[in-house]
């Protein structure tokens, strides 16, 4: 039997529609946290809307959207990384300037180099501890919210967000210290 | 390391502790400074990471992402409406060919059996074939990912 439904109603096509416009950007930043490029978090963050929309007949509607989707999304994702190893990766990161426009040039240079370094060793991260690192510290998910998408208790999104972190604090090593 | 100092810590970096909390974790610290470096390194990477966002693209971009989903939908659509024609167009071409030399009274008999004969196993070929197709998509390709 073919689960796949590609003709929704009017109805569905329209409650969709406005489900991808909610959460795009959601999915594109969840995907470029994954991915580290711009163009291949554009692919696969639509792709995964379209193989979304194929099981949408399927879609609990008491249950939230994203949480439902970002399952599809991530598994492309990590599909995508296991099978290109030597992809590409553009900058994914941005310094954030909160300071007066007037900042020197040596700062400026400082900043660069400590993005250009956190992007570098954010990368040489496993997945899935880049992953957890992405939802909690840049897309300031919740505790409770991680472990809905990720399907594992608050405890261990804590742990594991613990031992990302220091994973992460080794490679950065004495920068700015 | 201890679960209890793993909870108090992630609360403390996101300023959620109670002032209990405070307390119980600064006595951790007491006990273990092993715990109180730890704190710190946790603290100090957090900082970093605080000074950093994901590159936000630009609004033209989320315009062109949404005109470059709509699209591909449609094209889904446009697939299959020309995979069925095509099927429709080629297999009545096919029928018509077929019936048309079958009924040819001048074909040798033999010759006749020969093509029925390929044309029915070819028609079986594909049907097993997109009976596997289908039988496969019915299985979650992703069941087996390990994470």
């Amino acid at each position: 039997m073919i689960k796949e439904k590609i003709i929704l109603s009017k109805s569905q096509k329209e409650e969709y529609s406005l489900l991808v416009k909610e959460n795009m950007k959601r999915a594109y930043f969840s995907a470029l946290g994954l991915l580290g490029s711009h163009d291949e978090a554009m692919e696969l963050s639509q792709e995964a809307f379209i193989r979304a929309y194929r099981h949408y007949h399927n879609f609990d509607k008491t249950k939230k959207f994203f949480t439902w989707y970002y399952k599809i999304l991530r598994n492309l994702c990590l599909n995508y990384i296991r099978d290109k190893k030597n992809r590409k990766e553009s900058s994914f990161i941005d310094y954030i300037d909160t300071a007066d426009s007037d900042r020197n040039a040596e700062e400026q240079i400082e900043n660069d180099e400590l993005k250009n370094l956190l992007e570098e060793k954010m990368m040489e991260l496993a997945v899935e501890d880049r992953e957890i690192i992405i939802l909690k510290e840049f897309e300031n998910r919740s505790y409770k919210e991680i472990s809905e998408l990720l399907k594992i208790p608050v405890g261990t999104v804590m742990s594991r967000l613990f031992y990302a972190r220091k994973k992460l604090a080794r490679k950065v090593g004495d920068y700015t210290k | 390391m201890n679960e209890r100092f793993i909870i108090l810590l992630e609360k403390n970096l996101n300023n959620e502790s109670t002032p209990e909390e405070e307390v119980e974790l600064n006595r951790l610290f007491e006990e273990n400074p092993e715990l109180k470096a730890e704190f710190d390194e946790q603290k100090h990477i957090k900082g970093i990471i605080t000074k950093m966002s994901l590159k936000n693209p630009s609004n033209e971009f989320w315009d062109f992402y949404w005109e470059k989903f709509s699209n591909k939908i449609e094209r889904a659509f446009a697939w299959i409406a020309i995979l069925i024609g095509a099927l429709i167009v080629s297999g009545f071409a096919i029928y018509h060919a077929v019936s048309e030399f079958l009924a040819d009274t001048s074909t040798p008999f033999f010759l006749k059996i020969g093509i029925a004969l390929l044309t029915l196993g070819i028609i079986v070929l594909l049907l097993s074939v997109l009976r596997e197709k289908l039988t496969i998509k019915k299985r979650d390709k992703y069941r087996e990912i390990q994470r």
